[in-house]
């Protein structure tokens, strides 16, 4: 895990105009991003992204902070004097050049020799599999070749660091899907750091090796796929990602980090507390549908409601439960492994169970 | 693009058309009419075997003959060329800056007022810049003695700048920005990136602009005659002059000569614009 570093952002800030109506769309944000990683930029449109994307690219400068690359200080070098090449959203191909001198263009301009950018550009055909249309025009090839066209340029020139801005947003969902695992492979087989711009968590969730969760310019959470579904620490990532529940609780009791959750039923749960949380305080937890399992109502459940509404989606079913007292509606999801069973119905009294573990304590 | 246009074509048929309004038809034909009738009239004229520009004496080239034979034709036609292709060449250089400066940096205050300005001859009537330089010129004449074709090359030039400028500014706007951003993150310096993106993807705008400002220096009569001195007559002045005593149909000949040599330029030029961006 100690690998070396590639990109590192330190304290960065970016202010767009200036008086009332600046824009702060980066503030005081710090990332280390390892070689050879598969790193995802996550968030909404508006939350930073793009833009920590553009400030490694060169093609904006940081108000405040550094940006290093590979230990070196690039935050004021253009964008030609940067090892690091960018898979453009709109592709950014150019129209007067064939596919094979889009891709030859970045090493004619490092003045590789003639026979290197040759065996380059048939290399990188090879890689994208283009080989056959390496004297087409780029308005003469579909939107899924372009996209291939874009990344064999941008990786023609071995980059210290690939940055992908939102590339597969422009193509349909079968065409992406192929993509997402063509990107991974590329990247295994070129192992060069990619680092990714998207919204969409699932693309996120699929390829990344690191996550960065980003709202409002600021980093939320970084972690690895699994870190960041099931333990997201804020509220904003465990609704950002995937479908979450969140019930409210109060600590009744701690002793050094083990806690005493009572829950809106009343039920005291036992439950380990990170350090700034004290008795009495209020939390959120965040329960993720599928971990919730549905039980009689009784001593077993932890909490207790009606079902208001079933909803059957093939692999599993969803039930909406109204809790008892406060009628928040908790979304549950079972899955259909002995088929569709119809056990309960809408009205019905259930009782829900949930592991301590699938309980993530939120901080607000 | 080109795959779409026959798709709107289609839906706006099918929809309200303004061609099946009452009338539509007789007011087009007589807009036609009153543009073309004059004109056709005088080209067809040109080919009169007779001396006069209205009763028609059969077909004859006698006119094209005898204007190609006419020095001061001659004379006039080279000055004319000249003069609009030193314009043309000389505006659209500044035309392809002035539009670089104002499309490919940050928006600036004053950005607005500098398209103004760089208009001028757009706004301003070409009397008053007429008589301007008149006044201006003359007494650049006194001062320095000089009296020859450079008044006439630097006034062109300069009323030629806004009618190069424009097609150059639309293409460069219509340009993806990311193309020459493209371009920098592969390492291209920006003079490298005008050179091989720009440049290539501006050249069709580069081109119109260029003939834009040919034909309009070449047609160009008010500016020309206040400016021009003595034996400077371009191919519109002497034909003005000429009209003030009698009227041949060589010039009829002069004119559908003048006529042909215009249609072929602005042609080129829309051909240059409609190609795809």
């Amino acid at each position: 895990m100690s690998a070396a570093v590639a990109v590192e952002a330190k304290d960065v800030s970016k202010i767009f105009g200036a008086g009332p109506g600046e824009v702060r769309a980066l503030d005081n944000v710090s990332v280390t991003i390892r070689q050879n990683e598969f790193f995802t930029l996550l968030g909404p449109s508006g939350c930073g992204k793009t833009t920590l994307l553009r400030l490694i690219a060169g093609f904006e400068m940081p108000t405040e902070g550094s940006i290093l690359l590979e230990g070196e200080e690039v935050a004021h070098l253009p964008p030609f004097k940067r090892h690091v090449n960018t898979v453009f959203q709109s592709y950014a191909l150019f129209p007067h050049m064939t596919v094979a001198q889009n891709i030859a263009f970045g090493l004619e301009m490092l003045g590789k020799p003639k026979a290197e950018v040759q065996s380059t550009v048939n290399a990188m055909l090879k890689l994208v599999r283009m080989e056959e249309l390496n004297g087409r025009r780029t308005s003469q090839i579909s939107g899924g070749q372009q996209q291939r066209v874009a990344l064999a340029r941008a990786l023609a020139p071995r980059p210290k660091v690939l940055l992908l801005d939102e590339p597969l947003s422009a193509l349909d969902l079968k065409l992406r899907k192929e993509m997402q695992i063509e990107l991974k492979r590329m990247q295994l087989e070129t192992g060069i750091t990619f680092i990714f711009v998207t919204h969409d968590q699932e693309e996120a969730l699929t390829m990344s090796d690191r996550i960065a969760v980003m709202s409002k310019g600021k980093i939320l959470q970084i972690g690895s796929p699994t870190d960041i579904y099931e333990h997201p620490t804020v509220r904003f990532v465990a609704d950002f990602i995937g479908e979450t529940n969140f019930i409210e609780a109060e600590v009744m009791q701690r002793i050094a980090t083990d806690g005493q959750i009572k829950l809106p039923s009343g039920v005291v749960i036992s439950h380990p507390l990170s350090e700034n949380v004290g008795v009495g305080a209020k939390v959120t937890l965040a329960v993720r549908p599928e971990r919730i399992d549905l039980v009689r109502p009784g001593t077993e459940a932890h909490l207790g409601g009606t079902v208001q509404n079933i909803v059957y989606f093939g692999t599993d079913t969803t039930f909406h439960v109204a809790l008892d007292g406060s009628g928040q509606e908790v979304t549950v999801r079972v899955q259909n492994r002995r088929g569709h069973q119809e056990v309960l119905k809408v009205g019905d009294a259930v009782g829900l169970r949930i592991a301590p573990e699938a309980m993530q304590i939120l901080k607000d | 693009m080109a795959e779409t246009t026959p798709v709107i074509k289609r839906r706006r048929g099918r929809g309200f058309d303004v061609r099946q309004q009452t009338g539509f038809t007789t007011i087009a034909m007589l807009c036609f009419v009153m543009l073309y009738a004059p004109i056709l009239t005088l080209v067809v004229y040109s080919f009169n075997a007779g001396t006069s520009v209205a009763i028609w004496a059969g077909f004859s080239w006698r006119w094209y003959e005898s204007a190609l034979a006419n020095t001061q034709v001659q004379d006039a036609s080279i000055r004319s060329l000249t003069i609009a292709s030193f314009a043309a060449v000389l505006s659209t250089i500044v035309a392809t800056m002035a539009a670089l400066a104002t499309t490919r940096t940050r928006n600036f205050p004053g950005l607005t007022f500098i398209y103004a300005f760089i208009n001028q001859p757009l706004m301003v009537p070409e009397i008053v810049t007429g008589v301007a330089l008149l006044i201006f010129f003359a007494s650049i004449k006194v001062a320095t003695g000089y009296t020859g074709l450079g008044y006439l090359l630097i006034a062109h030039t300069a009323f030629c700048i806004p009618f190069a400028y424009l097609p150059i500014r639309a293409r460069l706007e219509n340009m993806d920005l990311s193309l020459e951003r493209a371009a920098a993150d592969l390492y291209a310096t920006p003079f490298q990136t005008f050179r091989r993106v720009t440049l290539p993807l501006l050249w069709p705008g580069i081109l119109a602009g260029g003939m834009l400002a040919f034909v309009i220096s070449l047609d160009d009569v008010v500016i020309t005659e206040l400016v021009k001195s003595g034996g400077q007559d371009t191919l519109p002045t002497y034909m003005l002059g000429q009209l003030r005593r009698v009227v041949t149909p060589e010039m009829n000949a002069i004119s559908s000569v003048f006529l042909a040599i215009s249609i072929v330029m602005v042609t080129i030029f829309f051909l240059l614009n409609r190609k795809k961006t």
